[in-house]
């Protein structure tokens, strides 16, 4: 049945995944304003591919489409259009079959929501075991959530308590523990440690990194924190505006970006070594993805923007390591903007 | 010589519970200049936001203040009656938090709330407050203000309407500014201009800011002093510079190591055992030892003070030595 499964296949391949959002106003409001309907492109046409025991980070700010892209890798949306296929199935398929599904699994953002506060720990833990059946017997169950909980840096007593009993960075603990509990090959992680501390912060990626390397874990890694994703990534795909604009090796992206939206994100973080020294602001907001720029959507604050740029939309194409969506690199005219900060791009454009 | 601006000494806070009282902040003691940004930095629950509240007079009962006094310009606030601390809130203490939508009226224009704001504050009529109005939409880089001052806060985007926040904040030109969090909620290219606006008003009208924030990186570059807290306490307080790059509490130096950085890969990232106590199970002596590699008998009996620990002042008696017999 499922033959057509190749073993060195990528854990995961997306191939122009769009995800469209009807947000019209009702019919009868639309009538009478002779209001057209709005359509929400989050994810218009995204294509990647993840090896096996690889981690691909995808960065962007708020409504650039990653987590839609994490949903709609799980199955929890349907895509407009584009296919993702899941260790060489289809993820449709995959998701019908209990044996592929029980491979892939999810980290959410919010360690708070995302445990049932009503139940045990080792109900929730337990809950994919007894989903997929995987083992047999009250006692087999007790000692696979007690090792888990073990492996995730708890103590097997934690089983006992409810959710409210635990630090936020402990909850997540327990997120993880669920998530591996099925022993799946693949996770993704939605912003796993952007509602923790810091110093929680770091004890969540060694553990996440530690996992990985035991179990050859499969990432894929959505953070709009660039140092994190500097520490845990071997690929980044940066989007904007439902789109990938830049894919390459992490180490590559984060000394030689590449495109002018990477160069510009890379230099708004504030960094710890940069006491005192003045942080050059990127002019302008994300546009509304309802109704984006023309042309390429980053064009309105891009310093190398051409009327080209404004009217026709780069396609991502080779560039050294990396892949980028950029007129200006195709032509080679980011050559003398790539010494000079990113500060000179134009204020704000709003 | 002139008394701080702010001086907030040995603050204490508490929550009485069915369980008995928690102390939410225990002996906290610092000062602000005029024209000083201080960074007030600490993990969720470290008592950061509740110092800026406990200072604007906003504790949310049962929470009160048991002890210690807070001083504007030499003069005592922490005992006034709440109409006196009102008019000081907004006309000498301005404050900023994360949330822009809960600090704006959804039911008023932003001009109104600026000029509401200015009428309550500062001697001036109406057409002066709309002019001024006008002006502070600029002044934050809000574009085409004189049409944007009809609008509500719904129709800006949330980098606007942080900074439409931070022209109510300063419109009536207070002597300090409380920041919470101000840029917690925006992308990291919004948070730089944002930034960029708050230090550039406050170092042009010698405003000081108490800024409240999680994210050191942020704190590295706006604060000129910061202050680490754990547990209710002041952990760590000194020269940003110092504080960062030279940390004297073991906690600084845990919580500094474990930021993940952005210059390079580490294989793994340095961390802190366990996890900041409760309120309820604050352990004896310094707050620290538990987690603290460093911790010796005295840590475990007694607590300590701020000491000099050369450049900064940590609570920490690896610095007994430095600081002499006074503690």
């Amino acid at each position: 049945m499922r033959d057509g499964a190749d073993p060195a296949a990528p854990m995961l391949e997306v191939e122009d995944l769009a995800k469209h959002f009807d947000v019209s106003r009702p019919l009868l409001h639309r009538l009478l304003s002779g209001e057209g309907r709005r359509i929400l492109r989050a994810v218009d046409g995204v294509s990647f591919a993840i090896p096996k025991g690889t981690t691909l980070s995808l960065v962007g700010e708020s409504g650039c489409g990653k987590s839609t892209v994490a949903r709609l890798v799980v199955g929890l949306y349907t895509p407009t259009r584009g296919r993702v296929r899941f260790a060489g199935h289809d993820l449709h398929e995959a998701r019908a079959d209990a044996a592929q599904r029980r491979r892939m699994q999810m980290i959410f953002q919010d360690p708070y929501a995302s445990l049932n506060p009503r139940w045990r720990v080792r109900d929730i833990i337990a809950e994919p075991i007894r989903a997929f059946g995987l083992v047999k017997g009250r006692a087999a169950e007790r000692e696979r959530v007690a090792e888990l909980l073990t492996h995730v840096g708890l103590s097997p007593l934690d089983g006992e308590k409810y959710p409210h009993e635990f630090s936020g960075g402990q909850r997540q603990r327990i997120s993880i523990a669920r998530a591996l509990s099925s022993s799946p090959e693949f996770l993704v992680c939605d912003e796993p440690t952007s509602a923790l501390d810091v110093s929680v912060q770091a004890q969540i990626l060694n553990l996440m990194k530690a996992l990985q390397r035991e179990l050859g874990l499969t990432y894929l890694f959505i953070s709009h924190n660039l140092a994190v994703v500097r520490q845990v990534s071997d690929r980044v795909g940066v989007m904007y505006l439902g789109r990938l604009v830049e894919l390459a090796p992490a180490e590559t992206l984060f000394t030689a970006p590449r495109h002018p939206y990477t160069r510009a994100l890379l230099d708004a973080v504030p960094d710890l070594g940069m006491t005192g020294r003045q942080r050059v602001p990127v002019g302008g907001e994300v546009p509304s993805p309802i109704a984006p720029p023309p042309g390429c959507a980053f064009h309105p604050r891009c310093p190398l923007a051409d009327a080209r740029c404004r009217a026709e939309r780069p396609a991502l194409l080779p560039a050294g390591e990396a892949v980028v969506a950029c007129h200006a690199v195709e032509e080679g005219r980011d050559g003398a903007a790539r010494r000079e900060p990113a500060g000179a791009l134009a204020p704000d454009a709003a | 010589m002139a008394p701080p601006l702010l001086e907030v000494r040995d603050l204490r806070v508490e929550f009485p519970t069915r369980r008995g009282v928690l102390t939410a902040l225990d002996g906290v003691s610092f000062a602000i200049e005029a024209g000083e940004v201080l960074g007030v930095v600490g993990e969720s629950g470290a008592g950061k936001s509740m110092t800026g509240a406990a200072i604007i007079g906003l504790i949310e009962p049962p929470g009160r203040i048991a002890g210690g006094q807070i001083l504007l310009e030499g003069r005592r606030i922490d005992d006034l009656p709440y109409e006196r601390l009102r008019r000081i809130r907004g006309r000498e203490i301005g404050a900023i938090f994360q949330d822009p939508l809960t600090t704006l009226n959804p039911l008023y224009t932003v001009g109104e709330q600026l000029e509401e704001t200015m009428l309550t504050h500062l001697p001036i009529g109406r057409e002066e407050a709309r002019r001024r109005a006008v002006g502070w939409l600029e002044r934050v880089g809000i574009p085409a203000a004189a049409q944007r001052i009809g609008s509500y806060p719904h129709e800006f985007s949330g980098g606007m309407r942080q900074r439409v926040v931070i022209a109510l904040a300063l419109c009536a030109e207070p002597k300090l500014v409380i920041a919470d969090e101000p840029t917690t909620a925006l992308d990291v290219s919004i948070q730089a201009q944002i930034i960029a606006l708050l230090k550039g008003l406050t170092r042009e009208r010698g405003t000081a800011v108490m800024l409240i924030t999680h994210d050191m990186g942020v704190i590295a570059e706006t604060a000129d002093r910061v202050a680490v807290m754990y547990a209710g306490r002041i952990a760590e307080i000194g020269p940003v510079r110092e504080v960062v790059k030279h940390p004297r509490h073991p906690y600084t130096a845990g919580l500094m190591a474990s930021i993940p950085p952005l210059d390079r890969r580490v294989e793994r990232l340095a961390q802190i055992e366990g996890a900041m106590p409760r309120l309820s199970e604050i352990p004896p002596g310094c707050a620290f030892h538990p987690r603290c590699p460093q911790a010796f008998d005295r840590c475990r009996r007694e607590r300590p003070g701020l000491l000099d620990a050369g450049g900064t002042r940590a609570a920490c008696w690896l610095h007994l030595d430095r600081a002499g017999r006074h503690a």
